[in-house]
């Protein structure tokens, strides 16, 4: 069912005022640091939260108005909020029975979607004997029993451990890449995630969408400066392979694979700008890093108390960042255009798993996003 | 640091009782407290008692979760209104009651001649006045778990294709189970105490309205011996209920 959204709420002096399209199968991801309107979006969305304005359509189906109970809208949030007093198959099988459907039966659904995301050994345990990571996972389980046709995730792994979250991201990463009708809005202050599960990004900044379009240009190559605040990091997009990452002109990016990771997926390898080393273009081999590119300068910005520097040029060293010491930027003889290379050590890079995004499929969902 | 008031608050609570064992002739409670008139105060107070606490859960319940989940103006006023019979002292919970109820009150007034029923100084007198002062207590410690769990879980459950009856009956209550054992057990022990509203608008009249707070007092104008040995029955009574049922009621179902 693809989505068509436009939400007005005032909130005090806060203002939302976004309008977007998801297509059916679609995921869009909204982007944008904590108080910039993400939740109040999503609660709009489920029906939880009564927006002074909008037009929310579904299938066709005028969702505006709508209690969230007959909305069809699901959501999972970071707290998975399984109910307490229930066992965990009984959790899974609260919506088949909200909606009718026999006990037995119900357990029977219940028990296929625990199966689905590997949680099937827990079915007859209490939600309090779950580690976070698992009920995280029964609660995707939950929110797929209830079979959405909108899903709605708001931050899934932001309170996850380091060791749950790429399990889980891998979790829905495969459930989200399943063919079907289903549209999926996914709230994210990180943009891994939204790397990882999403085909298209709106970023969301003081109530408004400042930039659209799909995840990997959007993020690759941020046209505002505020998402490439958000992005904060440098990503070069390619497919995965043994020892790091393939650009699409062919150029290896060495460097270590996330624990999701797998040769021949798209991919896209991400580094911080303080992992970035600039030095004069004439010098031959510095040091031992095996991430040895050229580039060109494009500009060069206070941050904090280093210096940010973007480059631009061909290839995927343009549009990466460096920090560099005001010092090292006055040694260098730095200015725009000045040709330098850059070089990255692999164990600094890592490779993590992105959404392909087939160029019709890019094309036709940019075309929808670009309408509003 | 803290040992020394808390130890004064449990000597405030121990040693009265402590005063009044001293000051029975233990040898001769066994006869009081069989007494044919003890006997039947104790079985008409577990009766009423049991009744207005059912009243009080029907009640309160619903009156609980419309102040804790409401967000109409004015539920502050409602909050504060509800809490009225905590404050007031019960012998004027009685009057109103009886200027409600009694047979010029507007209330009585219109039962009386409509139905030909007179409230004031019946059984069903002492459990009305037994629910109106019992169920704040009820309501505020249903109240205060509604609050401070928050509707998340209802939430999620609304996403989950539940109507609203479904979710209060799978989520609401059940979540609500260990504030409801407290609960009930408070207003049940309160309504079991209860004197000044009952004997206002009750009376004592034996079998009918004298419970055993009033069988006490009843006895104290002629046999003090007596008195205190229905008082220390009263005292039991209200020790097994708050130590059997409310650790139970609230640790049970705390999972």
């Amino acid at each position: 069912m693809s989505l068509t959204a436009e939400i007005v709420l005032a909130r005090g002096a806060f203002q939302l005022d976004v309008s977007f399209d998801v297509p059916a199968g679609g995921v869009l991801a909204i982007l944008g640091p904590n108080g910039s309107g993400k939740s109040s979006l999503l609660g709009c969305l489920a029906g939880l939260l009564r927006p002074g304005r909008a037009r929310i359509t579904l299938g066709g189906r005028d969702l505006h108005g709508l209690p969230a109970h007959a909305r069809a809208v699901g959501m999972l949030s970071q707290d998975p909020l399984l109910f307490p007093h229930m066992s965990i198959v009984d959790n899974v099988a609260f919506s088949p029975r909200a909606r009718g459907v026999g006990r037995a039966r119900s357990r029977e659904i219940a028990r296929h979607w625990l199966e689905q995301v590997d949680a099937g050994e827990f079915a007859d345990r209490r939600p309090g004997q779950l580690s976070g990571g698992q009920a995280q996972r029964v609660a995707v389980a939950r929110a797929l029993a209830a079979d959405p046709e909108l899903l709605l995730l708001d931050e899934p792994l932001a309170a996850l451990d380091v060791d749950a979250a790429p399990a889980i991201r891998g979790l829905l990463r495969r459930v989200l890449t399943e063919p079907g009708n289903r549209a999926t809005v996914l709230v994210t202050h990180d943009p891994l995630d939204a790397l990882a599960l999403a085909d298209q990004v709106v970023v969301l900044a003081g109530g408004r969408i400042v930039e659209r379009g799909p995840t990997r240009e959007v993020l690759t190559a941020p046209r505002t400066a505020f998402t490439a605040r958000i992005a904060g990091l440098n990503l070069v997009p390619g497919t995965a392979t043994d020892g790091g990452l393939r650009t699409e002109d062919g150029d290896l990016v060495a460097g270590m694979f996330a624990s999701d990771a797998e040769v021949g997926k798209p991919a896209v390898a991400v580094f911080a700008p303080s992992a970035v080393s600039v030095y004069p273009a004439e010098d031959g081999h510095p040091g031992s890093p095996r991430n040895t590119v050229a580039a060109v300068v494009g500009t060069l910005e206070p941050h904090g108390p280093v210096i940010r520097l973007r480059t631009t040029g061909e290839g995927w060293s343009a549009g990466l960042s460096a920090d560099l010491t005001p010092a090292a930027v006055a040694e260098l003889h730095l200015e725009p255009g000045t040709v330098v290379q850059l070089s990255i050590k692999a164990t600094t890079v890592t490779i993590h798993p992105a959404i392909a995004t087939s160029h019709s499929a890019s094309s036709a969902s940019s075309r929808a996003i670009g309408r509003a | 640091m803290l040992w020394v008031p808390a130890g004064l608050a449990l000597a405030l609570v121990v040693l009265p009782v402590a005063g009044l064992l001293s000051r029975t002739d233990l040898r001769r409670v066994p006869g009081l407290i069989v007494s044919d008139s003890a006997l039947r105060a104790l079985r008409l107070s577990l009766e009423t008692a049991a009744l207005s606490t059912l009243a009080c859960v029907l009640l309160g319940v619903p009156l609980a979760v419309v102040l804790a989940r409401s967000a109409v103006p004015g539920i502050r006023v409602l909050r504060a209104v509800v809490l009225l019979p905590l404050v007031l002292p019960p012998v004027v919970g009685g009057l109103a009651l009886l200027y409600l109820l009694g047979r010029k009150g507007f209330l009585g007034y219109l039962l009386t001649e409509t139905a030909g029923i007179q409230v004031p100084f019946t059984t069903t007198a002492v459990v009305i006045a037994q629910t109106f002062v019992a169920m704040p207590f009820l309501v505020v410690s249903l109240e205060g778990a509604l609050r401070g769990g928050g509707d998340a879980y209802e939430r999620v459950a609304s996403t989950l294709g539940a109507r609203p009856w479904t979710v209060f009956r799978r989520v609401t209550l059940p979540l609500l189970v260990p504030a409801l054992g407290s609960g009930v057990v408070l207003s049940f022990a309160r309504a079991l105490g209860e004197f000044g509203a009952t004997i206002t608008f009750a009376g004592s009249l034996e079998g009918v309205t004298r419970t055993l707070p009033l069988e006490v007092y009843t006895q104290a104008e002629s046999d003090v011996d007596s008195a205190v040995a229905v008082a220390l029955l009263l005292i039991v009574v209200a020790i097994v209920v708050i130590a059997v049922a409310r650790p139970r009621a609230v640790e049970g179902l705390r999972q």
